[in-house]
């Protein structure tokens, strides 16, 4: 527990943080190469971000201290998440912590953060991007959650490394129906939440269908790189998720070193695997209209709702 | 003897002095003597308060005091909880008072605040609302609660003076209160004749030779009527106007201390008199607090007054512990006592943290009311530069009505969300079914609830102000910061150190009968339940955050070649200087919101269009509408009051003046008499 214990929250915390840039970049390039373009390669957003991070630091004149704050919270918040979660292991000093609902409100704190920021600045954009970021955030809510209560059924608890010690242990409830729905549900959810294409679209710069780029527009040099790192971050953190919860397997649920690598080496395949897939699939997608993406969100909730009464009849007897 | 004695008779011998110098200390005085007299009677309260829930008990029969039946208090741990929340946030209010009706800034809010009247009630109410859970049979507990009732209705209409919209909230509020007064009476009056005894003592003892029926009756009666005090939809309506109108101290009081009763009621009643009972009481409440909860917040994210905003928050938070308190009796019915008692326990810490967020709201938008005589968000803004320290209260508090980790309203939602996913190990078609919509409904409000705040702090008292009001709005005095300091401190122990109040709500949770619960323990540092696996520990949520936060913040300027911060014109997508116009209102924040809700909502909308008198082809003026009117009101209220208007105007046809008439009337009403008594009813 003590040594590798602390060496896989580290490690986590720091593969999100270093690999987060990488996996944009490896999106980015997929999708380049689909569309066949020659894209910038893997390594662009890292260096974006040494390009941001060297420029001076700007305060817009008449935002205050949330607007400041908040790109570090974003940061912050999605830190802590990386460290609760079992991404490599789930036997972490950590473990005893890592509250599912604690995760989603930890993120739900950035998104926060970030809105606040938005219609700190004072112009018309900031507050459109800020109000229609939380009008998604409030519908996406009940869908995690309800998700996890599905989740959290067989495991009989909302602790995150015990359900996915017990997936590993048990993998049938992967394939039940339950865990099906549950996943479809986290996976348009997660879309949601990050940003990406059928929600909203991460490359946009046009007014009308701008939801995350508009909250950060104001943004410029060192706040602007680490906007960025939170948001490929989030992207990192929950694909991770559903990665850990959908396809636990190669997980540390020991203290061995080799476990641990094994672990590392397998979360990031299967990251990078589902980025790939995801930036594939937004290849083919378009972007909906906002006022469309309720109905999208109330399909996965729905998806969520099934998933928690099928467990319980099918679990029940 | 335990200190309760003693402690709740000088909070009485404060709140009469108080009352006094209210009415007798002239000018400047007055609200400092009132101020400190009733802070003075909250601690003592919260003293009392905090010795119950230690497990002291006290109790105290006065036959001789009302005729008839006498006075009759005691307090148990549960009563306990209950007076020291009131009293806690009564000290703080009470201080926050001083400022608040003494010399006011714009003249415009403190008015009728700070009359002789006004001043000399507080105190009264401040008492009252701290006895009500000491009450120990039935007429004493009417008796109190009447007295808490008029004495809100007097200080609701302390300013109507000022603005005519505080008559109509004073009518509104009085015409609700007593029609969950009668309700009150009918149920209480019924149990104590079927249980043959007024003493709650008694009342406990005969509940379980009653039929099913009657205590059927006696729920519903109840609840409802508790329910209406507690702002549950659709006897809400009392609520949105009277929680504005009223001077904003005595909003903090009703909306953080009052509200609480009409939950202690439904907990007393439900749980500790009648002893718990079938499923389908539990399953209404559940019903009660799900639409309340969701509803509440709906309206208010369309809401634009701050005050109003907070209101329907109240609402919502009320709904949440109402199907807390409904997934208890749930538990409870289907004999899954230990998830049962952390239910209970979850509402009642959401009880608390209510509370202490919602009164230091209420005050720091009593704040903004003072220093700039607005509560229309759309006219604010700004105010950060302005009010520093009134800004950051109000987002202190605001963290903890948005159950986010570090608040503290996210522990108790937590432990709510804990207990209802736990639940549904329980058997019974109905639980799995309520239980994972009772999720959605949770995590959907606190969804909402998160834009609503997002709403008030961004537009409120961020970016730029939209009005010369807001531009020019000053500090508040030193009194009103003290005692927002004081309920900001409360806020913030709760959200570190939840677990002290563990062992005080575990005796809180007993006393109704739920035993052997131990649903929160830990220390101070953790919240870990006993009977499902799960823990959270805020403390360290906190240390992680900001050490998080410390180096998210740090390294950039380590790596960045230039440390300074430098100015520059906002961008605005190169659209040159934008002008507070330009920025979002609280009106254009929820508009996406009221799309998606659009079904729920109805919002009404109106164009005019006035074409000029030459042609019809060109227009002088359009005049674009949209309201969002509260539907429930408008569905379930309009149409009983224009009912009982249309009764009215045809009674008045009967009464033309014409004595001959009246004769008649009078000879055919007895001649019907006698028929009916010869015909032998």
């Amino acid at each position: 527990m003590s040594g590798t214990g602390f060496a896989a929250v580290t490690a986590q915390v720091v593969v999100v943080v270093g690999g987060a840039p990488l996996l944009a970049g490896l999106m980015r390039q997929v999708r380049a190469g689909m569309e066949g373009r020659a894209g910038a390669g893997i390594g662009q957003p890292w260096r974006d971000m040494r390009k941001l991070l060297r420029k001076e630091p700007i305060t817009p004149v008449g935002t205050g201290p949330a607007f400041r704050t908040a790109p570090a919270l974003l940061v912050a918040t999605t830190a802590v998440v990386a460290a609760l979660m079992p991404l490599l292991s789930t036997n972490t000093p950590l473990s005893g912590k890592a509250d599912l609902i604690l995760v989603v409100a930890l993120l739900a704190l950035g998104t926060v953060a970030l809105a606040l920021a938005g219609l700190d600045s004072g112009t018309a954009f900031g507050g459109m991007g800020a109000s229609r970021e939380m009008t998604v955030a409030a519908l996406v809510e009940p869908t995690i959650l309800v998700a996890v209560f599905a989740f959290s059924i067989p495991a009989g608890s909302t602790n995150l490394p015990a359900i996915v010690a017990g997936a590993v242990r048990d993998p049938s409830r992967l394939a039940s129906p339950a865990g099906l729905l549950a996943t479809a549900a986290l996976a348009v959810a997660v879309l949601a939440e990050t940003g990406r294409i059928p929600v909203d679209n991460p490359a946009t710069h046009l007014e009308l269908t701008m939801v995350h780029e508009a909250m950060v527009l104001e943004y410029a040099g060192p706040d602007l790189a680490l906007v960025e790192l939170g948001s490929q971050m989030r992207l990192t953190v929950l694909l991770g998720l559903l990665a850990s919860l959908f396809a636990p397997w190669g997980i540390a649920t020991s203290s061995s070193w080799a476990a641990l690598a094994v672990a590392l080496v397998m979360f990031i395949v299967k990251v990078a695997l589902l980025g790939t897939v995801l930036a594939a699939a937004e290849v083919f997608w378009a972007k909906l209209r906002l006022f469309r993406v309720p109905e999208l969100l109330a399909g996965s909730f729905l998806l969520a709702l099934l998933a928690v009464t099928a467990s319980y009849f099918l679990s029940g007897e | 003897m335990s200190v309760i004695g003693p402690a709740l008779g000088a909070a009485s011998a404060l709140a009469s002095a108080g009352a006094a110098g209210g009415l007798l200390v002239p000018g400047r005085g007055r609200a400092a003597a009132v101020g400190v007299c009733t802070a003075g009677a909250g601690g003592a309260s919260l003293a009392a308060g905090v010795a119950a829930l230690g497990g002291a008990r006290w109790s105290l029969d006065l036959p001789r005091l009302l005729p008839l039946a006498g006075v009759r208090l005691a307090v148990d741990p549960l009563s306990g909880l209950f007076m020291a929340v009131a009293g806690a946030v009564v000290a703080a209010v009470a201080v926050y008072g001083i400022g608040y009706t003494g010399r006011s800034a714009h003249g415009s809010s403190s008015g009728g605040a700070s009359s002789r009247g006004a001043q000399a009630v507080l105190p009264v109410f401040a008492l009252t609302l701290v006895l009500v859970p000491a009450a120990a049979s039935v007429s004493t507990f009417l008796v109190l609660w009447e007295a808490m009732a008029l004495a809100s209705l007097l200080l609701v209409l302390a300013e109507h003076r000022e603005r005519a919209s505080v008559r109509t909230a004073g009518v509104w509020y009085a015409v609700m209160t007593h029609l969950g007064l009668v309700l009150l009476l009918i149920g209480l009056a019924l149990f104590a004749a079927r249980a043959g005894g007024q003493s709650f003592a008694e009342l406990r003892a005969g509940a379980d030779g009653m039929s099913p029926a009657v205590r059927g009756v006696v729920f519903v009666a109840v609840a409802a009527g508790f329910a209406s005090k507690a702002g549950g939809v659709p006897l809400h309506a009392w609520l949105p106007r009277a929680h504005p109108e009223a001077p904003s101290h005595v909003s903090a009081l009703m909306s953080a201390a009052m509200v609480n009763l009409g939950i202690y009621g439904i907990v007393r009643v439900g749980f500790d008199l009648l002893g718990g009972g079938p499923l389908w009481w539990w399953l209404g409440l559940i019903a009660v607090g799900a639409v309340s909860a969701v509803y509440g917040i709906l309206q208010a994210a369309m809401a634009s007054d701050l005050k109003r905003l907070l209101a329907y928050s109240t609402s919502e938070n009320m709904g949440l512990v109402l199907v807390g308190v409904g997934a208890a009796g749930l538990f409870a019915a289907s004999d899954n006592r230990p998830l049962a008692a952390l239910a209970l326990a979850a509402a009642l810490l959401h009880v608390v943290n209510h509370s202490a967020f919602k009164a230091l709201l209420f005050c720091a938008a009593g704040s903004v009311l003072r220093a700039t005589g607005l509560r229309d968000l759309d006219r604010l803004g700004g105010l950060r530069a302005q009010m520093p320290v009134t800004a950051g209260l109000f987002a202190l508090g605001a963290l903890g009505a948005v159950a986010l980790p570090p608040g503290n309203g996210f522990i108790s939602e937590w432990l709510l969300l804990q207990s209802l996913i736990h639940g549904l190990v329980g058997p019974g078609v109905s639980t799995a079914i309520v239980l994972p919509v009772a999720v959605a409904v949770l995590a959907l409000s606190a969804g909402l609830a998160a834009a609503v705040f997002v709403k008030a702090l961004g537009v409120g008292f961020f970016a730029r102000p939209r009005s010369k009001q807001a531009g020019s709005a000053a500090e508040s005095p030193p009194t009103m910061l003290a005692g927002m300091g004081l309920l900001a401190a409360y806020c913030v122990g709760l959200a570190l150190v939840p677990g002290v109040l563990g062992s005080g709500l575990d005796r809180a949770v007993s006393a109704v009968g739920l035993s052997g619960t131990r649903a929160l323990s830990g220390g101070g540092l953790q919240v870990r339940l006993q009977e499902v696996p799960a823990s959270l520990a805020p403390l360290w949520v906190v240390i992680a955050l900001t050490a998080a936060l410390a180096v998210a913040a740090g390294l950039p300027r380590l790596i960045g070649r230039r440390r300074r911060r430098k100015n520059a014109r906002l961008w605005d997508c190169g659209g040159g200087a934008p002008t507070p116009r330009m920025a979002y209102t609280a009106t254009s924040f929820a508009e996406p919101l009221q799309r998606v809700f659009d079904d729920v909502l109805a919002p009404e909308q109106d164009v005019n269009v006035t074409p000029l008198r030459e042609s019809a082809y060109l227009v002088e003026r359009v005049r674009y509408q949209r309201r969002v009117p509260d539907r429930i009101e408008h569905r379930v209220y309009e149409p009983v009051l224009v009912a009982l208007g249309r009764v009215g105007a045809g009674a008045r046809r009967l009464a033309s003046g014409s004595v001959h008439l009246y004769l008649g009337y009078g000879f055919f009403g007895l001649v019907a008499l006698l028929l009916v008594l010869a015909v032998g009813w």
